[in-house]
């Protein structure tokens, strides 16, 4: 891995070969995000402090807010180690569409996605599937089973979102270790064939 | 006493910016961290007496980078920090040869399946 250094000489070591991956949580208000990082790995909570004028270009005119203020967004965060030099990161993401300059810069470079659904609500996760789709960011759609829910097959949901072929539809329990990993093992899965495919595209 | 804290460009005084001077982007060098951009301690650091002369800040995220290495949002978590003031703080170690940077991995520049197998073994075995 490239680094960037202050006198630009380069150097070769072992923390040179580390890796860092990158998976998204992605999905509407309450629908589980926090509660799935939470369940795989050691959660903390990350702070990006922002400067109002920064959100508020891409939104609203703030007008009358103060522009010396900033806001808080907060963002899950857990880190996963595979082994030493090998490490992935998980990030959840806002809920609010008030954030959605956050959601570039977490996107660049990420290895996949996992967008949580709620079946009582399924719409709430149409800009997150439009947002990876349209960046063509691998993703996985995971419908957390709350109770009472109704209980609707990977099919159903499939179609209720338009989602393209081959887009994986799980269900799963957010508050459930192995049902998270699950989740995650089906996004570096489905990314990697993703990856492939679109290797052999290039070369034929 | 104010035009030491902020300097034209930063623009007025952000309140969890004043241990960065008033600063909210990194130095000349205007790189932009990626969130999981790894940090690691240079193994040629300036001198003590240069050390000396960093802020109670700076000094935090070296001791952070020193005991492992870590992701720009890892030490932004650790060191309870907005992730903005970070990278303005690694700017700046970065710039005095404390630090070095990963470059974020591009895009379309994923990992081999080798890796990717590793990481589902991994998972599997967590
Ligand atoms: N029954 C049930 N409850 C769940 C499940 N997953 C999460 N919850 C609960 O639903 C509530 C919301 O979960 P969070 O993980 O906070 O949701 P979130 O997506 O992070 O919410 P925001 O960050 O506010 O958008 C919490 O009270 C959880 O305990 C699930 O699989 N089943
Ligand atoms: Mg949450």
């Amino acid at each position: 891995m490239a680094y960037e250094r202050s006198d630009r000489t380069g150097a070769d070591d072992g923390a040179d070969t580390a890796l860092a991956l990158k998976i998204l949580v992605a999905g509407g208000f309450g629908v589980g995000k926090t509660t799935l990082v939470g369940s795989v790995s050691e959660i903390r909570p990350l702070r990006t402090e922002e400067r109002l004028s920064r959100a508020g270009e891409l939104v609203d005119d703030t007008g009358g807010v103060d522009r010396k203020t900033t806001t808080t967004v907060a963002m899950d965060f857990g880190r996963i180690t595979i082994r030493a030099g090998l490490s992935l990161y998980l990030f959840g993401t806002p809920g609010q569409d008030r954030f959605w300059f956050l959601w570039d810069e977490l996107a660049q470079g990420a290895l996949g996605a996992v967008v949580l659904a709620d079946t009582r609500r399924l719409e709430d996760c149409f800009p997150a599937v439009d947002y990876f789709e349209h960046r063509k960011i691998p993703f996985v759609v995971a419908v957390n089973c709350f109770e009472g829910a109704r209980s609707y097959g990977a099919q159903e949901v499939s179609r209720a979102l338009d989602l393209d072929t081959g887009t994986p539809v799980l269900l799963c329990d957010a508050r459930d270790r192995d049902s998270g990993k699950e989740v995650l093992i089906r996004v570096v899965e489905y990314a990697g064939r993703m990856h492939t495919a679109r290797l052999l595209d290039t070369v034929g | 006493m104010t035009s030491q804290w902020y300097d034209a460009e930063a623009g007025p005084l952000v309140r969890p910016y004043a241990m960065t001077g008033g600063r909210t982007k990194p130095g000349p060098s205007n790189v932009r961290f990626d969130l999981i951009a790894l940090v690691v301690v240079d193994d040629d650091p300036p001198g003590r007496a240069e050390e000396d002369l960093l802020g109670p800040e700076h000094r935090a995220l070296l001791s952070l980078c020193r005991a492992e290495t870590q992701s720009v949002a890892e030490l932004a978590a650790d060191a309870d920090l907005p992730v903005g003031v970070v990278r303005v703080l690694l700017g700046d170690l970065l710039e005095a040869g404390f630090v070095r940077v990963s470059r974020p991995v591009p895009p379309a520049q994923l990992p081999d399946e080798r890796i990717l197998r590793e990481v589902i073994d991994g998972l599997r075995a967590l």
